[in-house]
């Protein structure tokens, strides 16, 4: 992974937002490009860099974009917090500091020749979607490809243009589900795991990416494995606070692992004795 | 042809029955169908059916004073819809509405509650598929009550 954090993953290069979309209430997305004349930024999907707002504070975010775009930076972002509040605020011309791309990919090239299903809750579509970019880049390698979407609320759905344009495709089976809907809502209802039990694919031949709040994974994972998909098929990524992102300061400890060194992209079959114990 | 006895042998839900229940079953089914809009059941009406989805969709509901109707989940092709008829008092506890044309198999359950009566074995076979359908949807409406996309976990 060439990238202009390559020889000091410790330091941090100036980015400035070339464009704000605010995607729902609480989410919005940043496109940055290099203040100076950097390298492409190269990363694979999956991957995170650590976002430094200037003055508050650095955290890790997903990259949101197209790998194959190699001139801007896209981050999808949810508020929840005192960096990511700040964050909410800039604007176009606002400059914050990046360092990355860091952590394991999604498995896209070991997935060639399976069905591969995306299972996304939340916020968790953002790290999802550069995965989704690069399938359809080499559709034909694949066989059915599903995307399984669910939010809270009809309002909480996150990149509604591009969901309609991939539903539109042929080849591309897409699902969406909001949890809380009100009777305007013509779609279905229910968490994401009701839909995992209906979507067309075979159990057998299919490797599953899964990203969303850890309930929502575990349970994911189970559906999944109830319908006869195995544990080392299903991965997930996780999320644990960081700070060096680079194995150093045991900030992301999961049981034995670092989520910014081993992860965020883990095969369940790994993760899933940890997944639900508390206070790890 | 699409018989009733194949389409009910074959679905999961009824799958490994001995043939001769399937029969009975047969003997309590009819093919149903509903308008999108159409109200398949009502809360506290009497529940005397259930349904295996074909084709379509179907919203369960409860109504609030403060909030109107609120969607608890959607069933679709190859789900089982009403629980109802099978637990004493025998009232619906959701609405059913059809949100799109919907194709189902309507099953008697007055007929079959019968049946379980005078045959436990039939009756603790359906008691322990229901049981699993019952669970579900204790399942459904504890996970939106989790708030699962806006916590973290
Ligand atoms: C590898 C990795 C990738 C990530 N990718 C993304 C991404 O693409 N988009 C994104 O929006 N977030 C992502 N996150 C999560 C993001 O890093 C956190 O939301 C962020 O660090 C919160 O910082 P804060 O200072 O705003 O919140 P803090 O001030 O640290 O926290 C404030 C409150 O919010 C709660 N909180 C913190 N994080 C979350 C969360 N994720 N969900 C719900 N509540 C939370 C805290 O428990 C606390 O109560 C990722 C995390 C990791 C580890
Ligand atoms: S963030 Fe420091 S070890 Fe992972």
């Amino acid at each position: 992974m060439r990238n202009n954090s390559e020889h000091d993953p410790m330091r941090t290069v100036p980015y400035r937002i070339r464009r704000v979309r605010r995607d729902t209430a609480d989410t919005f997305t940043l496109e940055l490009e290099p203040v100076t004349n950097q390298q492409p930024f190269h990363f694979a999907p999956g991957q995170f860099n650590m976002i430094y707002v200037f003055g508050v504070g650095e955290i890790p975010i997903s990259i949101s974009g197209d790998p194959a775009v190699t001139s801007a930076l896209v981050h999808t972002t949810r508020s929840v917090g005192t960096v990511t509040k700040a964050m909410s605020q800039l604007k176009r011309g606002d400059v914050v500091g990046v360092r990355g791309p860091f952590g394991t990919p999604w498995p896209i090239l070991a997935a060639e020749g399976n069905d591969v299903v995306l299972v996304a809750g939340g916020i968790g579509l953002a790290p999802l979607r550069p995965a989704l970019y690069a399938i359809l880049a080499r559709r034909e390698r694949y066989g059915k490809v599903v995307l399984l979407y669910g939010a809270r609320s009809p309002e909480d759905i996150l990149y509604r243009d591009e969901l309609r344009h991939w539903r539109a495709q042929f080849d591309l089976d897409v699902y969406v589900t909001v949890d809380r809907a009100t009777s305007q809502w013509r779609g279905n209802v229910g968490v994401v795991t009701t839909l995992t039990s209906r979507a067309p694919f075979d159990p057998l031949n299919t490797m599953a990416f899964v990203c969303g709040p850890e309930v929502m994974m575990r349970l994911t994972a189970l559906e999944l494995q109830r319908r006869g998909v195995a544990a080392d098929q299903i991965f997930v990524s996780m999320e644990r606070n960081m700070k060096c992102a680079v194995g150093f300061c045991g900030h992301c400890q999961f049981g034995p692992m670092f989520v910014c060194r081993d992860g965020p992209v883990f095969p369940y079959s790994r993760v899933k004795d940890w997944l639900g114990v508390w206070e790890i | 042809m699409e018989t009733l006895e194949r389409i009910l042998s074959e679905h999961p839900f009824l799958k490994g029955l001995a043939p001769e229940y399937i029969q009975l079953i047969v003997g309590c089914a009819a093919n149903v169908r509903f308008e999108a809009g159409q109200f398949i059941f009502r809360e506290g009406e009497e529940a005397n059916q259930f349904y295996v989805i074909r084709q379509g969709r179907v919203a369960l509901s409860m109504f609030t004073p403060e909030r109107g109707p609120i969607v608890i989940e959607t069933l679709g092709e190859g789900d089982i819809l009403g629980w109802s008829w099978l637990v004493p008092p025998y009232h619906w506890r959701f609405n059913a509405q059809a949100m799109e044309l919907t194709r189902a198999i309507a099953l008697d359950g007055k007929c079959l509650r019968g049946k379980c009566e005078s045959d436990h074995d039939l009756g603790f076979e359906l008691l322990k598929r229901f049981a699993h359908i019952i669970e579900q949807r204790l399942q459904a409406t504890r996970l939106q009550l989790l708030d699962v996309y806006g916590a973290r976990s």
